[in-house]
């Protein structure tokens, strides 16, 4: 998969939250084999030790920031701008979030800020709804992947609506990557198989009561999937089709 | 001295104090911190040339888990 011209040897993006410490992030990390991660933009804690930065770079993950916790199109706009102050990197998952329930994203105000940020000259990776026509409207803005979700952030409901995630993957021609709601790897193959490039998870595998076992677990299924999805699966069919041949069949019946 | 608003708390600076100096005294480290002064950003480059002025309200920002 590449995103913007630029490989990414891993398929599974790992989202930060919900990590329980640093220790524990180092070990998701080796665990998942991701080599992009997500983090927050958030007030400098003078009291805090070590950085998450630090655990990222020294396992050579890239950087993703996002603007988890805006909710119009100019303070997604800004906070893009400070991420790239702060991490030196002009790509940014763009969130801005519309209902505080649900976590649903506010799709106008999404493809506002998209909008201005891609003329700005980031590399924008959106965190969308499941609908096929925004994920169009996203693209033609100059994104350069789209993240459709599966459920609301941190429910575990896996894929709600399938049969969209499959028409955005059909008509996108940028990279689809899932974003949010899954709750077991299982459904991140699912994803895969439906034609996904790949998965974001954070809640399923930080969450978790093993959080590195739940890493390793989504880096096989994803694997799995993606080599599903290039395999050509055969046609739901309504009955039977026999696997075994009719032809040298053995008459056993009894002679009378 | 100047009172501006860091991260959501009162601070009293000294007057001329840049944002490089308010930052230094938040954090030793500035690798991996933006700046937000009343709303806009402060690029690296210009925090030693950007002097607070009372009121302001700044920013300081960092990475942290999420997403």
């Amino acid at each position: 998969m590449a995103v913007a011209g630029r490989p990414l040897a891993s398929r599974l993006l790992l989202g930060t939250g919900g990590i329980a410490g640093l220790d524990v992030l180092d070990a998701v990390l080796e665990a998942s084999g991701s080599t992009m991660a997500t983090v927050a933009l958030r007030r400098v804690d003078p009291a805090a030790t070590g950085s998450i930065l630090d655990v990222l770079r020294a396992r050579d993950v890239e950087v993703l920031p996002n603007t988890a916790g805006c909710h119009t199109a100019a303070e997604a706009v800004l906070t893009a701008k400070l991420a790239r102050e702060a991490f030196d990197t002009d790509w940014v998952k763009l969130e801005v979030i519309g209902d505080e329930r649900t976590l649903l994203p506010d799709v106008a105000e999404l493809l506002d800020a998209a909008e201005t940020l891609c003329d700005e000259g980031f590399v924008v990776l959106p965190y969308t709804s499941d609908d096929p026509v925004v994920a169009r409207r996203l693209e033609q803005a100059g994104c350069a992947a789209v993240m459709p979700l599966g459920a609301p952030i941190g429910s575990g409901l896996g894929i709600r609506n399938p049969h969209n995630i499959a028409l955005i993957c059909e008509s996108a021609s940028v990279p689809v990557i899932l974003d949010a709601g899954l709750g077991t790897p299982s459904e991140a193959t699912l994803a895969l198989e439906l034609g996904c490039d790949g998965v974001l998870v954070a809640s399923a595998i930080t969450r978790a009561r093993r959080p590195a076992d739940m890493a390793a677990a989504f880096r096989l299924a994803v694997e799995a999937g993606a080599l599903a999805a290039g395999a050509g699966r055969i046609p739901r069919r309504w009955h039977a089709v026999a696997s075994s041949p009719a032809e040298g069949l053995a008459s056993l019946a009894d002679p009378d | 001295m100047l009172e501006v608003m860091v991260n959501g708390h009162a601070q009293l600076v000294p007057a001329g104090s840049t944002v490089a100096d308010v930052v230094r005294r938040w954090r030793d480290c500035p690798d991996g911190i933006a700046v937000a002064r009343n709303g806009e950003v402060v690029v690296h480059s210009a925090w030693t040339g950007t002097e607070v002025a009372a009121g302001d309200h700044l920013e300081i920002l960092t990475a942290a888990a999420g997403g």
